[in-house]
């Protein structure tokens, strides 16, 4: 692999930058593999990655139907963050934070990972309860986090209207510094050039059309381009997953929705960190290139259209006009809809299936994006060994015929 | 937006008056306390998850507040039809162009008939 800095880009630029490898392969399907992800979004490609560098399983395939990471992976809104409620997510979500800390490095990848905070405000007496609540669970947790007032969210973001006028004032917020934003696309490419360096073969444009099961365990796929086999699949198809499950006769606590963003036209530098908000429902940021970033809640139909209803557009945008009035006239460029696989408890499962071999990592719903490393990593650990790494256990599928749920709504609500 | 025809107003009105509730058909085990955890656990939280013809649950929510069942196609968002809690489908995705064979018999829904009255209640 041919290593990015910058005086690889300084020579480069000698050829006019017309020189560099190319990032990843595009082989031919081998007949068979270790190991088979399926899914080449970032949670898939983070898999394949840490299974051939951490684990020494480099006999891997993603198997995408599409492109690398043209799924949700470049449909979020890339907001980074690990302050939830419950012990189980807070591991796993600050396990993720540590390694987004030092993955642009460890890829070799400008990831362009900017810590620049995230706020979620509160609104009611009720918010602020829930945010004491959260943020102390968070620092007993070892996870960053602060309780402001309205005083101190004003002086983070001025233009917030903080004023006593709004519709709904605000009356503080939960603050974590670490938070952040992230390249979304960068992580996709990051994975994927360096999963291929160690060996993983990329498939693109190839579509699992079913599994090979043969007395309970998992032999291989059934593919637009031949049966490929592997005594191990890793499903990773985010909103697609329920689909995937049933070709493998199996059924999944999930349900698909169709959730959407915008970006505005660019503007100079306004707003320097992320401020989301249940109450008024809508989430945004300022991109590098200058855009505002907007994050909406999900159609409460199911749906595979990736587009979002027009209603919603409207909802959220009147939520952010209401906290910054500064916006009202902007106009917005692009929109868009993700399909996101929502679990009844707001938790991802990643979890052996009653057919042996076959795994799925799946259920993130709206808040996948910022779990793309952690849940890599766990998921790799469990398919190399054979057993739910202990980050993992807790999100079994068990769960929902145990009871032992994983209620994050009252933390993360809408905003993710 | 969806314009959606609500069999009780007999009316074609926007998306925004009415709530989507999920999948429809679900029956309430009969005796809960004989359930297992895993009939208990299917029941409240496992779905169909199509990529195609699904049934759901809607409600007019600010028009009559009834429930009814919208055919949908999850892909296209094509509304194939929609009809009253009790009713069956035309549409199904055994029969994806509803085509009638027989007259529609009455299905037994009276389940999520109580669940609609005791939210409606
Ligand atoms: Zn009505």
């Amino acid at each position: 692999m041919q290593r990015y800095s910058g005086f690889a880009l300084a020579r480069h630029a000698l050829s006019h930058h017309e020189n560099w490898q190319r990032q990843w392969r595009n082989p031919t399907p081998k007949a068979a593999y270790d190991v088979i992800i399926v899914g080449g979004g970032g949670h898939g490609l983070a898999t394949a990655y840490y299974l051939a560098k951490e684990f020494g399983v480099r006999n891997v395939a993603v198997i995408e139907k599409g492109w690398l990471g043209g799924g949700n992976t470049a449909r979020n809104t890339t907001i980074v963050r690990s302050n939830y409620l419950w012990d189980e997510a807070a591991a796993l979500y600050e396990h993720s934070m540590k390694l987004w800390e030092g993955l642009s490095r460890d890829l070799n990848y400008n990831v362009m990972f900017s810590q620049r905070g995230v706020l979620n405000l509160g609104h009611t007496l009720q918010d602020m309860r829930d945010i004491q609540r959260r943020v102390n669970a968070n620092r007993l947790n070892g996870i960053d986090g602060e309780v402001l007032n309205a005083r101190g969210v004003q002086e983070i973001v001025p233009i917030l209207d903080c004023s006593k006028n709004a519709r709904y004032p605000v009356m503080g917020a939960s603050w974590q510094p670490r938070a952040g934003v992230a390249r979304h696309d960068a992580v996709a490419w990051g994975y994927a050039r360096g999963a291929d360096a160690l060996g993983v073969d990329i498939l693109q444009q190839t579509e699992v059309t079913g599994f090979k099961i043969r007395d309970g365990r998992i032999l291989g796929v059934h593919t637009n381009r031949g049966d490929i086999e592997a005594r191990t699949v890793g499903c990773v198809t985010a909103g697609n997953s329920g689909v995937m499950a049933s070709l493998a006769g199996l059924r999944l606590p999930l349900e698909s929705h169709p959730l959407q963003a915008l970006v505005s036209e660019p503007l100079k530098p306004v707003l320097d960190t992320v401020v989301m908000s249940n109450h008024v429902h809508g989430y945004i940021s300022q991109s590098d290139k200058g855009d505002l970033v907007i994050g909406a809640g999900i159609d409460g139909y199911n749906g595979y259209g990736q587009r979002g209803s027009y209603a919603t557009v409207e909802h959220t945008l009147q939520a952010i006009v209401e906290m910054f009035p500064i916006f009202s006239r902007v106009r917005m460029n692009r929109q868009w809809g993700g399909i996101v696989d929502t679990c009844p408890d707001a938790c991802p499962i990643l979890s052996k299936t009653r057919i042996e071999g076959l795994y799925f990592n799946c259920g993130w719903g709206t808040g996948g994006f910022k779990a793309t490393p952690g849940s890599g990593h766990v998921f790799a650990a469990s398919l190399a060994k054979g057993e739910m790494h202990p980050l993992a256990a807790p999100f079994s599928i068990d769960r929902f015929h145990s009871g032992a749920l994983i209620d994050e709504h009252g933390a993360a609500g809408v905003a993710h | 937006m969806f314009h959606i025809h609500c069999p009780y107003c007999d009316e074609w009105r926007e998306e925004e008056e009415f709530h989507p509730r999920g999948q429809a058909h679900i029956a309430r085990p009969e005796d809960p306390a004989g359930c297992s955890d895993e009939q208990w656990g299917d029941y409240l939280f496992f779905r169909d998850n199509p990529r195609g013809i699904h049934h759901e649950l809607w409600v007019h929510a600010v028009g009559c507040r009834k429930f009814f069942n919208v055919t949908r196609h999850t892909q296209s968002y094509e509304i194939l039809e929609t009809y009253r809690i009790g009713e069956r489908p035309r549409f199904t995705r055994d029969n994806p162009d509803g085509v009638v064979a027989s007259a529609p018999e009455s299905l037994d829904d009276s389940d999520i008939a109580t669940a609609a009255q005791e939210v409606r209640a």
